[in-house]
């Protein structure tokens, strides 16, 4: 031992290490840390794999501006091995594009564009693809077609991980029905249950908020569930915007500043960032003490601190609304009303906000009251740009400041720290150019104190109304109270009246009928406030809920 | 006859109301209402020229609201049961009022003192007394000994019966829940009427009343209306005072002495009848407890509210600078004392120097 060690001191040790040292790729990381992209468990990893599908069918059909039909197929190989195929009626790619989106990690569109979008790094359909390779040795099997003047191709990929590159085992030109859209299928490992956070599940919340999706999806035991288009309505078609001045981080600004071709920071301002005139790009410079005419490639880090400094002083009129689409207070409310059967529903779509630059929308609806258990637990159902959001709840920024939110204020119970007790499903959407997400596999929002500050709002702004229709139920129910302990007794008033004036009994019914006219004639009115819900499906409703008690998995991730 | 024509007359006051302020309204679809007259210390004022506490006027309304359904029933039932007694010359007692609710499901009474409530209201708001509806209290009227002749009626005969208060022995007479019929024969000089059945008895004992020619009554404690009615038609009709010797402490000054006085708060609608303006009161006052150097009991917390709100809020104590000195002296002493404590000076101390020497100074005594 000691001869050994007197050997290496003797070479310096990072001689050694630096034999070992070498870039690593992208896909060998991920090989190794797939968890980190939502593969953590079988059950999980064929929720994420479908999910990376749809997400990606829905953006291209969207941004096509095509009503979005997508056939989602999950066929049971063996107990632990399963056959995805997601289908749409999309836009397709260009032949030449095939294998790199879908055999290359970190490669896309939606990366360097700032606008609203389900999939943002350019990862998840490809991790799909690999994890389906690490775990069968399967290659993908893609098919698209761009129109019907073009001919349809087929590819089977596999991911050279080394190198993070496509490498094709097959490639061929294919008769396909189809005009245009694009079919991938995958095998891979996975386990299949039904209950919270399982596929029926992940389709069904995503179809209550895109009502203008159809989605014909058969599940592993050969049930076919067609979730319907509601609406021909697209979303309002997303405009992509620059950044907003407002919450820019130092890093970012100076390579925006060393990237521009902008020729003085006044126009660097006014070409690099939305909502930035001339007029504000000066009051910028004067309140950083910078000169308007001064070359961009001369700010130093100092001057870039003076300069965002000058930016929070400014006024500066919130982003445009063009770059998100939200779902809207209607929409929300309606799809809340398909599956849950309560007595009051609202909605609340609260207004554009920045945080570090990014736009974002927070939307919140509650549905209260009506079947729901009034011993459980708030239900939760979280969406980032329309996409639910299954796993990771008490990780998430909505939950946070659900948490935060004082729902004693609103009628409900609530101990510290914990969600609210009672009849109650709460909504968050919250749409933004760039969702932050606290890890790749996009489970849980990261907390910016802005976005949490908004959806506290959106909640207060919801929990208000709530307040009101519970306080006006509780006066109602009281009034209700009242007026059948008066009634209780006005008999006896008949049978009192009849013997003090020897009336006759159809006199003493009609004394009983008068009094009680001449009560609600008092008493008024009473209001009927509950929520008449006709959209409410009960078969929507139960779809993804029977939950099948079969050992483990099943309460893992229950926060 | 004049009894047949009054039955006639409470009958058909209980169907104007049933009729008039009920069942027409309802007819046209309007409120039915009965109105009553609030029975309570707020609302009575004493006059020292009527002598007693009349009802000034606010009055409480039953009708078809949560808070007053339930009586605006009961009062209606209990009219018309009172109607049907009336008519039948039977008569119900409190008690048996409360029972007979029984049979009323959600109307019933859930304890006595709620139907005695609802009583009392019928009897405010017809301004007729309980025993002309019919209705009889358990309760026991009070004894009576010494110098008196009470002329009753045989309930089979008709025939006039003398009862002579001298020969009850170590009895007394029993005052009768009614006593409008009785006649009186005295020559007494004096009503003495008396807090304590205790007190009763040792002067009843020594024969107190021969030695000094007065009539003793009992009232046990507040003294009932029967025992009431029967000391203001004895003194009014014999011209004899009355003298009353209660406890010295708050209950024996603000409740005893005063309700006989000039009746009370809650029966503020039928006080004109049941009180006694003439009554002085003789001891003991909480001078005597000073000057007879009698033994003490401290002052409860009770007892300090009792004087302060007496102070505060009865108009009657408020109206007499002399009483407002003697609950202020009491309070400020912070004790009282039982009659009984007189026997600290012997048994028979108060026969042979208490009563003889109060009597000799009228200027000891409280109005």
């Amino acid at each position: 031992m000691a001869e050994e060690e007197s050997k290496r001191e003797e070479v310096p040790i990072a001689i050694e290490l630096a034999k070992k040292q070498r870039e690593i790729s992208i896909a060998s990381f991920f090989e190794k840390n797939r968890h980190l992209l939502g593969f953590d468990n079988p059950r999980k990893s064929l929720l994420t794999s479908i999910k990376e599908a749809v997400d990606n069918s829905l953006d291209a059909c969207e941004e096509a501006s095509i009503l979005p039909e997508i056939n989602v197929e999950v066929v049971e190989m063996t107990e632990t091995k399963f056959r995805v195929i997601v289908e749409d009626n999309g836009p397709g790619i260009v032949k030449k594009q095939i294998p790199n989106i879908f055999a290359k990690l970190l490669y896309g569109s939606k990366f360097f564009k700032l606008s609203q979008s389900r999939g943002q790094q350019g990862i998840g359909i490809s991790a799909s693809v690999l994890y389906a390779q690490l775990t069968t040795g399967k290659p993908a099997r893609i098919t698209s077609r761009i129109s019907k003047k073009h001919p349809s191709y087929y590819y089977e990929l596999h991911i050279d991980t080394q190198n993070n590159k496509p490498e094709i085992i097959k490639e061929e030109e294919v008769e396909w029905g189809k005009e245009h859209g694009t079919r991938i299928e995958l095998d891979l490992e996975g386990s299949y249950q039904k209950g919270d956070q399982s596929i029926d599940q992940y389709l069904k919340q995503t179809a209550i908020v895109n009502p203008h999706i159809t989605i014909i999806y058969t599940n592993p035991k050969a049930e076919q569930i067609i979730f319907a288009r509601a609406s021909e309505q697209m979303p309002r078609k997303v405009v992509e915007i620059k950044p907003h001045p407002y919450g820019i981080e130092i890093g970012v600004l100076l390579s925006m500043l060393k990237l521009t071709e902008a020729r003085t920071l006044q126009s660097f301002l006014m070409n690099e960032f939305s909502r930035v005139g001339s007029g504000t790009a000066k009051q910028i410079c004067e309140n950083a003490a910078l000169l308007p005419n001064t070359k961009p490639k001369d700010i130093s880090r100092d001057m870039a601190e003076k300069l965002i400094e000058g930016i929070k002083k400014t006024k500066i009129i919130a982003p445009s609304v063009d770059c998100i689409s939200p779902i809207g207070q209607e929409l929300l409310e309606k799809g809340m009303k398909k599956e849950i059967n309560a007595e009051f529903y609202t909605a609340v779509t609260r207004p554009p906000e920045v945080y570090r630059g990014n736009p974002f929308i927070v939307e919140a609806a509650i549905a209260y009251g009506g079947q729901q258990n009034p011993e459980e637990s708030m239900k939760l159902l979280r969406y980032a740009n329309r996409v639910p959001l299954l796993y990771q709840q008490g990780a998430c920024a909505i939950t946070r400041s659900i948490i935060n939110t004082m729902w004693r204020n609103y009628g409900l119970s609530q101990s510290k720290g914990a969600l609210p007790i009672g009849p109650v499903s709460v909504v968050v959407h919250i749409a933004s150019v760039w969702v932050p997400f606290t890890s790749e596999s996009k489970e849980a929002i990261a907390h910016y104190p802005e976005i949490i500050k908004e959806i506290k709002l959106a909640l207060q702004e919801c929990g208000r109304k709530l307040a009101s229709y519970v306080g006006k139920k509780r006066r109602l129910q009281f009034e209700g109270k009242k007026r059948d302990y008066i009634k209780m007794f006005i008999p006896h008033v008949g049978e009192a009246l009849k013997e003090l004036l020897k009336l006759t009994d159809k006199d003493e019914k009609n004394i009983e009928e008068l009094l009680e006219e001449i009560l609600e004639k008092k008493r008024g009115e009473m209001e009927e406030i509950e929520a008449k819900n006709l959209e409410y499906d009960e078969e929507f409703a139960k779809i993804g809920k029977e939950v099948e008690t079969e050992e483990g998995e099943n309460n893992e991730e229950k926060e | 006859m004049k009894k047949k024509s009054s039955q006639e007359e409470v009958v058909k006051k209980i169907e104007s109301i049933a009729k008039d302020d009920i069942y027409e309204k309802i007819k046209k679809r309007k409120l039915p209402e009965l109105q009553m007259p609030l029975r309570a210390l707020t609302n009575v004022k004493y006059d020292p020229k009527d002598g007693f506490f009349e009802l000034v006027g606010k009055m409480k309304e039953r009708t078809l609201t949560a808070s007053t359904i339930k009586t605006f029933a009961q009062t209606l039932r209990m009219m018309a049961h009172a109607k049907n007694i009336v008519e039948n010359d039977d008569i119900t007692t409190k008690r048996e009022m409360y029972y007979i609710s029984k049979n009323w499901a959600e109307a019933m009474f859930k304890e006595q003192p709620e139907s005695d409530t609802v009583m009392d209201d019928m009897e405010a708001m017809m301004m007729v007394n309980r025993e002309q509806l019919g209705f009889i209290p358990e309760e026991k009227g009070g004894e009576v000994a010494g110098k008196l002749i009470v002329v009753d009626k045989d309930t089979d005969t008709g025939k006039d019966l003398r009862i002579d208060c001298t020969k009850f022995g170590s009895g007394a007479y029993s005052i009768p829940i009614s006593v409008e019929h009785l006649k009186f024969e005295t020559d007494a000089k004096f009503i003495l009427a008396i807090e304590t059945a205790g007190m009763f008895q040792r002067l009843l004992k020594h024969n107190y009343w021969k030695k000094a020619n007065c009539i003793l009554v009992s009232m046990g404690g507040v003294p009932t209306r029967a025992c009431r009615r029967f000391v203001r038609r004895l003194s009014d009709e014999r011209k004899i005072p009355v003298y009353v010797f209660t406890d010295g402490d708050m209950y024996g000054y603000a409740n005893i002495y005063r309700t006989l006085k000039v009746g009370s708060g809650n029966a503020a609608h039928i006080n004109e009848y049941f009180c006694v303006p003439q009554a002085k009161f003789l001891g003991v006052t909480p001078q005597d407890i000073i000057d007879y150097k009698l033994p003490t009991h401290p002052l409860k917390d009770v007892d300090i509210k009792r004087g302060k709100d007496a102070l505060k809020n009865d108009p009657f104590i408020q109206h007499h600078k002399e009483w407002r000195n003697a609950l202020e002296q009491m309070n400020k002493m912070k004790v009282r004392a039982e009659q009984q404590a007189l026997a600290k000076w012997g048994l028979n101390y108060v026969i042979e120097k208490y009563l003889p020497d109060k009597l000799k100074k009228p200027n000891t005594w409280l109005p």
